[in-house]
C-alpha cells in the first residue's frame, strides 16, 4: 500500500501542544519536511520566538535558540553573521514580528541580512491569551478589544508584507495560508523559495502565513479554515508580494 | 611601547586584540568613541560590526554572536543600559559569554553627559529581571581599561556569563599614555553549547524557558553556584596606605583616583588615611573590608552618586565600625583638594570622637 | 611637579591639537600625563577646550580647576578661562584676537600676535603651534629641545613639509617669547 503521510525525519517524536485546529502545527511539519527535502539538517539553526511556537525546540532536530519576545531577527543576524554559511531562520508571531520586534524585524530587513523569517499572522496573541496583534482585523473582538478593534483607538491591521517590500533590502516576501490542502502546499512552496534565496545569497526573506486559531478565534477548526478566505484574506491578499530574481 | 589614546580607543583596540570577532552598538554619548573605533577596525580587520537599530537590537545581536561561537561585544552608556538589561537577563539565563560596556553618564533619566557611577546598583545586582549575576569590572585609568577588556573575555568565556565594564564618561574621553603590550593572543576555550547546525552530532538547544518549576529551580541553583565560584575566585581589589591607616577611604574607577590625590595630601599632614579599591565592584571584596574592620573602626565611601556602593560596604562590615560617606550625583567630579579637606574633617571628627 | 594647562578657543583654530601634541611630547619625553577633551554638548556653539596635566608622578585628576597655565585663542575663552586660573598664574593670549584690558591683576599675561607670526611664515593654521612654542619657552612644562627632536613621530613620520613648517611655527613662538 502506497503510504499517504510519512513524519519528516527531522521533526521528533513528541505529541505538538499546540490546539486543535492550529496553523502552528502544520507550519512546523512544513518547515522540517522541507529541510529534509533541501538536505538543511545539519546546516539549519532556528531561532524561536516567545509565543505558541516557543517550544519549537521540542519539536525540531535542528539546532535551536530560545529568544527574547520580539528579538529573533536580531538574534538571527547575529548568528548569520557569525555563520554565513549556516542556514538561519527565525520564527515569530504577529505579535512577536509586528509589535514588540517590528524595529528588529524592519531593520533587518533593510539591512537586507541574508535570513529568513517564518511569520505567523493569526491575528491575535495566541499564548497570553488572545489580545489583540496589530493584524487583528477592523471589528475583531479580542479579549482586549471586547467591543471589536476600533480604528480610531486602536489603529489599523498591519500588512508586514507590504511594508517590508518598500525596503530595497528585502529580496522575497510572500503571504499564504495553512487553511486547506492546495494552500498548505502552496506554503510549502514558499518556504522553500525563502530558503533557497538566502542559500543562494540573495538576502533577506520573508513567508507570511495566516495560520488559523481556533481556540482565540472561539471558532470551530473547519469556521476557522473558511474564515480565513473569505475575511482574514480580504485585509491580506495572499500571493507574492515582492521577489527579486 | 605607548600610545596616548582615549579610553574609549584604547578598549576597542584591546577588544580587536583579545580575539573580539563581533561588535553591535547604537550611539550615545560619551561612549561614541568605541563606536566609532571599533566600526574602522573591525571593517579593516573584516570582522563583524554593525550600527543596530537600538541597544535591544544590540545586545541581542550578541547573543545571536554569542551562541555562534564568537567573542562578541557591545557599548553604551546609562541610558542604553536600561535597554540592553532584558538581553543581559537572557544571556545569564542561557550562560552564554558576552562583554558589556557601560561608560556611565549623570542620571536617572537623559540625565547629562558628564562623568558619573550612578549605575552602581543596576550592574552589580544584575539590572534585569531573575536571579544573576554578572562579573563587573571598574578599572580606573586607560591603562587599566585596557587591562581589563582580555580578562573580560576570558572571565566570560570561562564562566559563560556576561561580564560588564562599568567606566565613566572621564575614562571614556581622557587620554592617557597606553600600551597593549601585555594582551596576550585570546585563549581557545571548548565550547560544546553554541550552535553551528547539528553536523554529525545529536541537536542542541539554547534556552532559558523552563516551564518545568523543578527544572527551573534546578537551573537556577545551578546558576547560584556558579556565582558563588565566581565568589571565591574572582575578587579583585588595590589597597593604597591601609597598614597604619586609622580611617579607609572605599572607592572605585575614577572616584578612587582622586580620591588617592586627596590621600597624598591627608598623609602630607600625618593624618594616616588608606584605600581600598575593589576592582571587581561584582564580586565586591567584602572580605578584605571585613578584615579591615578588625583593626579600623571608621570606613569612607566616596562615589560619584547619590550613594549605591554604600550599601555593599554596610553589608560587609555588617554593623561594625561606622561609615561615613561623600557623594557627588549629577555629574560633578571633585578635585583631589576639595576631597582632601572632606575628607579632613571626617578624620578629625571620629579621632575627637574616639577620645 | 604636577602642571595643569587649559586650552581654549574656536573650533578651527587647532585648540585640541595643541594640547593633544603638548601631552604626547610629554608622554615621549616619560612623564605622567592626562588629556581631557570637552565633549557632547559642550563642543556646541563652536567653542572648544582641553585640559593636559603633566606631571612626575601618578595623575590623580585629568580635571584642573585651578589651572597654572591658560591658553585663550579667542575673546570668549580669555573671559571664561581667565576667572578659574591659579593666582599667579599664567595666561597666555592670542593677542590677534582678543583685548586683555580686563585682565586679572594677580596673573601674568603674556599676549602673542599668534595671526601676524603665522602669516609670516606663510599660513595662518600653524598660530596654534606658534602658541605652543610660547607657552613652553614660558612655561618649561617640558624640554623644548625634546620635543622638537620627536617632531616626526609627533606629527606622523614621512611627512618631512609639514614637520618643517611646524618646527618653524614652535620655533618662532618660542623665540618671540624672551627670557
Ligand atoms: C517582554 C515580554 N513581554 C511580554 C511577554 C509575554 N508574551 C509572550 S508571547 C506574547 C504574544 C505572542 O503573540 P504572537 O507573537 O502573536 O504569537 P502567537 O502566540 O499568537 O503565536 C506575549 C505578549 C514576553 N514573553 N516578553
Ligand atoms: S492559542 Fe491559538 S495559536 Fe496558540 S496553540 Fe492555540 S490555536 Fe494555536
Amino acid at each position: 500500500m502506497k503510504k499517504a503521510y510519512v513524519k519528516p525525519k527531522t521533526l521528533k517524536e513528541a505529541h505538538f501542544h499546540y490546539c486543535p485546529g492550529c496553523g502552528h502545527g502544520i507550519i512546523n511539519r512544513l518547515l522540517m519536511e522541507v529541510i529534509d527535502e533541501m538536505g538543511l539538517r545539519e546546516k539549519a539553526i532556528c531561532v524561536a520566538p516567545a509565543g505558541c511556537g516557543m517550544l519549537l525546540y521540542n519539536y525540531f532536530d535542528i539546532d535551536t535558540l530560545e529568544s527574547a519576545h520580539g528579538r529573533g531577527a536580531a538574534v538571527a543576524t547575529g548568528i548569520k553573521r557569525v555563520r554565513p554559511d549556516n542556514l538561519v531562520f527565525s520564527y515569530q508571531g504577529d505579535g512577536d514580528l509586528a509589535a514588540i520586534g517590528t524595529a528588529e524585524g524592519f531593520h533587518a530587513a533593510n539591512r537586507g541580512e541574508p535570513i529568513s523569517i517564518i511569520f505567523v499572522n493569526n491575528g491575535v496573541y495566541g499564548m497570553t491569551g488572545g489580545q489583540m496583534a496589530p493584524t487583528t482585523l477592523k471589528q475583531q473582538v479580542t479579549t482586549t478589544t471586547p467591543l471589536g478593534r476600533n480604528p480610531i483607538l486602536a489603529g489599523h491591521p498591519v500588512r508586514i508584507c507590504e511594508v517590508f517590500s518598500m525596503l530595497d533590502g528585502t529580496s522575497y516576501l510572500e503571504r499564504v495560508a495553512v487553511n486547506k490542502p492546495a494552500a498548505v502546499i502552496k506554503t510549502k512552496k514558499a518556504i522553500k523559495k525563502a530558503f533557497q534565496c538566502q542559500l543562494d545569497g540573495k538576502g533577506f526573506s520573508l513567508v507570511e502565513i495566516l495560520s488559523p486559531c481556533p481556540t482565540n478565534w472561539k471558532m470551530g477548526t473547519i469556521e476557522a479554515c473558511r474564515w480565513i478566505d473569505e475575511v482574514m484574506a480580504k485585509q491580506f491578499p495572499i500571493g507574492v508580494v515582492k521577489e527579486i530574481s | 611601547m605607548k600610545k596616548l589614546m582615549s579610553g574609549n580607543a584604547a578598549l576597542g583596540e584591546a577588544a580587536v586584540l583579545s580575539g573580539c570577532t563581533c561588535y553591535f552598538g547604537y550611539p550615545i554619548t560619551p561612549q561614541n568613541e568605541l563606536t566609532e573605533y571599533m566600526a574602522k577596525r573591525m571593517g579593516e580587520l573584516g570582522r563583524v560590526f554593525i550600527q543596530s537599530e537600538s541597544e535591544i537590537a544590540a545586545i541581542n545581536m550578541v547573543l545571536g554572536a554569542s551562541v555562534a561561537g564568537a567573542r562578541a561585544m557591545t557599548s553604551s552608556s546609562s541610558p542604553g543600559m536600561s535597554l540592553k538589561q532584558e538581553g543581559i537577563s537572557y544571556l545569564a539565563a542561557d550562560e552564554l559569554p558576552a562583554v558589556i560596556v557601560d561608560m556611565v553618564r549623570g542620571g536617572p533619566g537623559m540625565g547629562n553627559i558628564s562623568p558619573a557611577q550612578s549605575d552602581y546598583l543596576q550592574a552589580t545586582r544584575g539590572g534585569g529581571h531573575g536571579d544573576y549575576k554578572t562579573i563587573v569590572l571598574a578599572p580606573g585609568s586607560v591603562q587599566e581599561l585596557t587591562d581589563v577588556v582580555p580578562l573580560a573575555f576570558d572571565l566570560a568565556d570561562k564562566y559563560r556569563n556576561p561580564v560588564v565594564i562599568l567606566g565613566d564618561g572621564m575614562l571614556g574621553q581622557m587620554m592617557e599614555p597606553v600600551s597593549f603590550d601585555d594582551i596576550k593572543p585570546p585563549k581557545e576555550y571548548p565550547k560544546d553549547y553554541i550552535l553551528t547546525g547539528a553536523k554529525g552530532r545529536p541537536a542542541r538547544m539554547v534556552r532559558s524557558l523552563l516551564f518545568d518549576t523543578k527544572e527551573e529551580e534546578e537551573h537556577n541553583w545551578k546558576l547560584v553556584r556558579k556565582y558563588q565560584r565566581m565568589e571565591s575566585s574572582e575578587v579583585r581589589y588595590e589597597t593604597y596606605l591601609t597598614d597604619d591607616a586609622e580611617m579607609i577611604v572605599v572607592a572605585y574607577g575614577i572616584g578612587a583616583r582622586i580620591v588617592r590625590g586627596a590621600i597624598k595630601r591627608l598623609r602630607q599632614e600625618n593624618l594616616k588615611v588608606g584605600m581600598i579599591r575593589p576592582i571587581t565592584v561584582w564580586p565586591f571584596p567584602a572580605a578584605a573590608i571585613q578584615e579591615m574592620a578588625k583593626t579600623v573602626h571608621d570606613f569612607f565611601v566616596f562615589e560619584m552618586c547619590a550613594g549605591q556602593m554604600i550599601e555593599d560596604v554596610r553589608l560587609a562590615l555588617a554593623g561594625k565600625g561606622h561609615i561615613h560617606f561623600y557623594g557627588r550625583p549629577g555629574g560633578i567630579i571633585p578635585t583631589p583638594i576639595e576631597l582632601y579637606r572632606i575628607i579632613a574633617r571626617h578624620y578629625y571628627t571620629a579621632a575627637r570622637r574616639k577620645k | 611637579m604636577t602642571t595643569k594647562t587649559i586650552f581654549s578657543g574656536f573650533g578651527g583654530q587647532g585648540v585640541l591639537s595643541m594640547g593633544f601634541t603638548l601631552a604626547n611630547a610629554a608622554m615621549l619625553e616619560g612623564k605622567y600625563v592626562t588629556y581631557l577633551p570637552s565633549y557632547g554638548v559642550e563642543v556646541r556653539g563652536g567653542t572648544a577646550n582641553c585640559t593636559v596635566v603633566v606631571s612626575d608622578e601618578e595623575i590623580a585628576s585629568p580635571v584642573a580647576s585651578e589651572p597654572e597655565f591658560v591658553v585663550a585663542m579667542n575673546q570668549p575663552s580669555f573671559a571664561r578661562f581667565q576667572s578659574i586660573l591659579q593666582s599667579g598664574g599664567l595666561l597666555c593670549v592670542n593677542a590677534s584676537l582678543v583685548n586683555t584690558a580686563s585682565a586679572r591683576s594677580d596673573i601674568e599675561v603674556l599676549a602673542i600676535p599668534t595671526s601676524e607670526l603665522a602669516e609670516k611664515l606663510g599660513t595662518i593654521k600653524v598660530a596654534n603651534m606658534i602658541m605652543l612654542g610660547a607657552l613652553i619657552k614660558a612655561s618649561s612644562i617640558i624640554s623644548f629641545d625634546a620635543m622638537i627632536k620627536n617632531l616626526a613621530e609627533l606629527l606622523g613620520e614621512g611627512r618631512s613639509k609639514l614637520i618643517k613648517l611646524n618646527r618653524e611655527a614652535l620655533e618662532t613662538g618660542f623665540n618671540y617669547v624672551k627670557e
